[in-house]
C-alpha cells in the first residue's frame, strides 16, 4: 500500500516527532530536521543564512533534486538506476556543444531532454522487455556512457557559452530560475503520481507486479514509460546542472548517481518498491545541500561531509525498518 | 545440471576468440611477461569479485567494497604513520577494522532486515566519508622496502599477490561448489523463507559471508597500497562496480541462487583481457570501458534469449 501511514487507531504516549512520523511520513521528518539544522546552523554563524548562501544550497543543487525526482519513480516502480550521472555527464556535453556550435538555444536545451528519453527508452525496454535486471542494465549503461564521453571529449572543457544558453543564471521576479524548476517539476509529479492512473499503477507495480499484472495494468509498456520519463527529468537536471557556469567540464560528475540514489531513498522512498514520495526526494536533495553548507559554516571539515550522510542514511533507514517491524508488517 | 554450465560455456567460448583477436592483433598480448603482469592488476578486483560471488548468490549485494578499499589503506598509513605501529601490526589492524565493516554491513542486513543496498549504500556512503575525514585528503608514502613485495614482488617467477588470488580462487570454488555450506548459499538465494524453514542458519550464513567480503576487501586494499606505494582516501573507488560487473558477466543470477566462482574468473580474465588488449592495440581506456558495459549487456542478454528458449 502507497499511503499507509497514516494515524493508526491505536494511540500511545509518543513523541511529537513520532506523531509527525507516522501522521506524515518522512517528508514532515525531513523538513523537521531542515528547520532544526538552518536554525541551530544560523544560530551559530549567521552568514550560513545568508541570500548568498541560501542561493548556492537550493539553486546550485536544484538539478540533484529534479534527478531525484525520476530516480524516486523508478525505485518506486521496483527498479534501479545506478547510470544517471553518466547520463547527466553526457547530456551536459551535448547541450554545451550545441549551444557553442552556435545553434538556437532552445535547440541546446531541448535535444539532450530527447536523447535522455530515447536512452532511457532503450534502457527501459532491455529491463521490460528482455527482463534483464535493472541494476545489470544500468551499470553496463555506466560503463558505455562515461568511457564513451571521456573518449568523445578527451575530458576538454566546455567554454564560451552564449549568455542566453545559461538559463540556471536568470533570476525571474528575483528569484533564481532552478528553485523554479524545482518547485513546479516536484509539484507536478507528486500531483501526478498520487493522483493520476498512471502514477498510481507504478506504485501498484512496485508494490506487487503479480497483483499489479493480473489487475489488468500493463507492466511492460509502463516500465518502459517511467524510464522515459526518468530519462526527461535527468534531461531537466542536465538543462540546470549545465547552465549554471560559464563552462561544462566534460566529464562525469563524481557520485552523482549514488547522490541522487540517496536523497530518494532518504525522502522515503522504500528500496523495495511500492512507496515514497518524490517530495521527500527534493527535500533530501535540499537537506544534503545545506548539511554539506553547514559543516563549512561551523568550521568543520567538509571531508567529513559523506560520513554524515552515511550515517543519516543508516539512521532513517534502520528506523524505518524498526519502524515497519512494530506494524507487523516487516 | 547443463543449464548451469551454459552461460558460463558461452563465456569460455567468448574469452577464447577474445583472447584468440587479441594475441593475433599484438605479439606483445600473449607474452609470460604480459599475462603475470596482467595478473597482478586483476588481483584486486579478483579477491572482491570472488567473495561478491558468494553475496550475490544469496541474492545480495555489497556496493561498499570500494570504500572498505579506501578505509583500510588509509587506516594503514595511519596506524603507521601517525600512530606509530610496527607496519605489519598496522595493516593487520586496519584489516580488522576493514572486516569488522563487513561484519557490520552484515549485521545491518541480517539483524534489522535492512535491503543490502540501502544497507551498503549507507555504509559506501560512510566507509569512504571516514576515509575522507580521517586522512583530510592528506596521502601517506614512504613505505619501507620490503612492504612492496606484497603488491610489486614476485615470489617463484609469479607475483606475489596472484597466488593469493588464485588459492582464494581454490577455496572459494571448493566451498560454493562442493560443500553444504554452498549449497546453503544457494537455498537461501532462490528461496530465503523456504531455506529459513528447512532449518539452514540463514542469518549466520549471510553473516558470514558479509563480513568475508568485508575481509577480502580488506585485503585489497592492503596490496593495493603496496602495489602503487601511495596512501590516498579515493583509493578503490568505483571498484565494486567492476567487481559486480565480473560476477555478473560470469553467470551469476543478480537474483541470487545461481552462479559459480569458474564463471567469475573467467568473467575476470574476460573484462581484464579486454583492457589489456585494446590498450595494446592503441585503443584508450575510456574506450575499453564502453565495450566493458556493451560485453556485459549482450552476454546477459543473450544468456536469457538461450535460457528462455530452453525452459519455456
Amino acid at each position: 500500500m502507497a499511503f499507509a501511514d497514516h494515524p493508526t487507531a491505536r494511540r500511545s504516549e509518543r513523541s511529537l516527532l513520532h506523531r509527525l512520523y507516522s501522521a506524515y511520513g518522512q517528508e514532515a521528518v525531513i523538513l523537521v530536521a531542515m528547520v532544526a539544522l538552518f536554525v541551530i546552523v544560523g544560530l551559530i554563524n549567521p552568514r550560513f543564512l545568508s541570500p548568498e548562501n541560501l542561493n548556492t544550497i537550493f539553486s546550485g543543487n536544484a538539478y540533484i533534486a529534479v534527478a531525484a525526482i525520476g530516480m524516486a519513480m523508478i525505485i518506486i516502480t521496483g527498479h534501479i538506476d545506478v547510470s544517471v550521472g553518466a547520463l547527466i555527464g553526457v547530456l551536459a556535453t551535448i547541450s554545451g556543444t550545441l549551444a557553442v556550435a552556435g545553434y538556437p538555444v532552445w535547440v541546446a536545451w531541448l535535444v539532450p531532454i530527447l536523447v535522455g528519453m530515447a536512452v532511457n527508452a532503450l534502457v527501459g525496454a532491455m529491463v521490460a522487455y528482455a527482463r534483464i535486471p535493472s541494476i545489470v542494465v544500468t551499470l553496463g549503461m555506466l560503463s558505455i556512457l562515461r568511457g564513451g564521453l571521456i573518449s568523445v571529449t578527451g575530458g576538454a572543457w566546455i567554454s564560451g557559452l552564449p549568455k542566453e544558453f545559461l538559463i540556471a543564471q536568470a533570476k525571474p521576479l528575483g528569484v533564481p530560475a532552478p528553485i523554479y524548476f524545482m518547485v513546479i517539476l516536484t509539484l507536478a509529479a507528486a500531483f501526478w503520481m498520487r493522483y493520476s492512473a498512471f502514477g498510481r499503477s507504478l506504485y501498484a507495480i512496485g508494490g506487487n507486479p503479480e497483483a499489479a499484472r493480473a489487475s489488468g495494468i500493463p507492466i511492460e509498456r509502463r516500465t518502459v514509460m517511467v524510464f522515459v520519463i526518468h530519462g526527461a527529468f535527468a534531461g531537466l537536471a542536465t538543462l540546470l546542472f549545465a547552465t549554471q557556469l560559464q563552462i561544462i567540464q566534460s566529464t562525469v560528475p563524481p557520485n552523482l548517481e549514488l547522490t541522487v540514489i540517496t536523497a530518494a531513498v532518504i525522502g522515503g522512498v522504500s528500496i523495495l518498491g511500492g512507496t515514497g514520495t518524490v517530495i521527500g526526494s527534493t527535500l533530501a536533495a535540499i537537506l544534503f545541500a545545506a548539511i554539506g553548507s553547514a559543516l563549512i559554516f561551523t568550521n568543520v571539515s567538509a571531508y567529513w561531509l559523506r560520513a554524515v550522510i552515511g550515517v543519516l542514511i543508516l539512521v532513517t533507514v534502520l528506523a524505518d525498518m524498526i519502524r515497519r517491524r512494530r506494524q507487523g508488517r516487516a | 545440471m547443463t543449464r548451469f554450465l551454459r552461460h558460463e560455456t558461452i563465456l569460455a567460448v567468448l574469452a577464447v576468440i577474445v583472447l584468440g583477436i587479441l594475441a593475433y592483433q599484438s605479439d606483445r598480448f600473449f607474452t609470460v611477461d604480459n599475462l603475470l603482469n596482467q595478473g597482478r592488476l586483476m588481483t584486486e578486483v579478483g579477491l572482491v569479485a570472488i567473495l561478491m560471488t558468494f553475496v550475490i548468490a544469496t541474492g545480495g549485494i555489497d556496493l561498499s567494497v570500494g570504500s572498505i578499499i579506501g578505509l583500510t589503506a588509509i587506516l594503514t598509513g595511519v596506524f603507521w604513520q601517525s600512530v606509530g605501529l610496527p607496519l605489519p601490526l598496522a595493516a593487520l589492524a586496519a584489516i580488522a577494522c576493514g572486516t569488522f565493516g563487513g561484519f557490520a554491513n552484515g549485521v545491518i542486513i541480517t539483524r534489522f532486515g535492512v535491503p543490502p543496498l540501502i544497507a551498503t549504500l549507507a555504509t559506501l556512503a560512510l566507509y569512504r566519508g571516514l576515509a575522507e575525514g580521517i586522512s583530510q585528503a592528506r596521502s601517506v608514502r614512504g613505505y619501507p622496502e620490503w612492504f612492496y613485495v606484497l603488491g610489486q614482488g614476485n615470489v617463484l617467477g609469479v607475483p606475489t599477490q596472484l597466488w593469493l588470488l588464485v588459492l582464494t580462487a581454490i577455496v572459494a570454488a571448493i566451498v560454493l561448489g562442493l560443500t553444504r555450506w554452498g549449497r546453503t548459499v544457494y537455498a537461501i538465494g532462490n528461496n530465503e523463507v523456504a531455506a529459513r524453514f528447512s532449518g539452514l542458519p540463514v542469518d549466520r550464513a549471510k553473516l558470514a559471508i558479509y563480513t568475508a567480503s568485508g575481509f577480502a576487501a580488506a585485503v585489497a586494499g592492503v596490496i593495493l597500497v603496496s602495489r602503487v606505494s601511495t596512501t590516498r582516501s579515493d583509493m578503490g573507488t568505483g571498484l565494486e562496480l567492476d567487481a559486480i560487473t565480473a560476477v555478473v558477466l560470469g553467470g551469476t543470477s543478480i537474483f541470487g541462487g545461481r552462479g559459480t566462482i569458474a564463471g567469475t574468473v573467467l568473467g575476470l580474465i574476460l573484462i581484464q583481457a579486454l583492457k589489456n588488449g585494446l590498450s595494446l592495440a592503441g585503443v584508450k581506456g575510456d574506450g575499453t570501458i564502453v565495450l566493458i558495459g556493451v560485453v556485459l549487456i549482450v552476454t546477459i542478454l543473450i544468456s536469457n534469449i538461450v535460457h528462455r528458449n530452453g525452459n519455456r
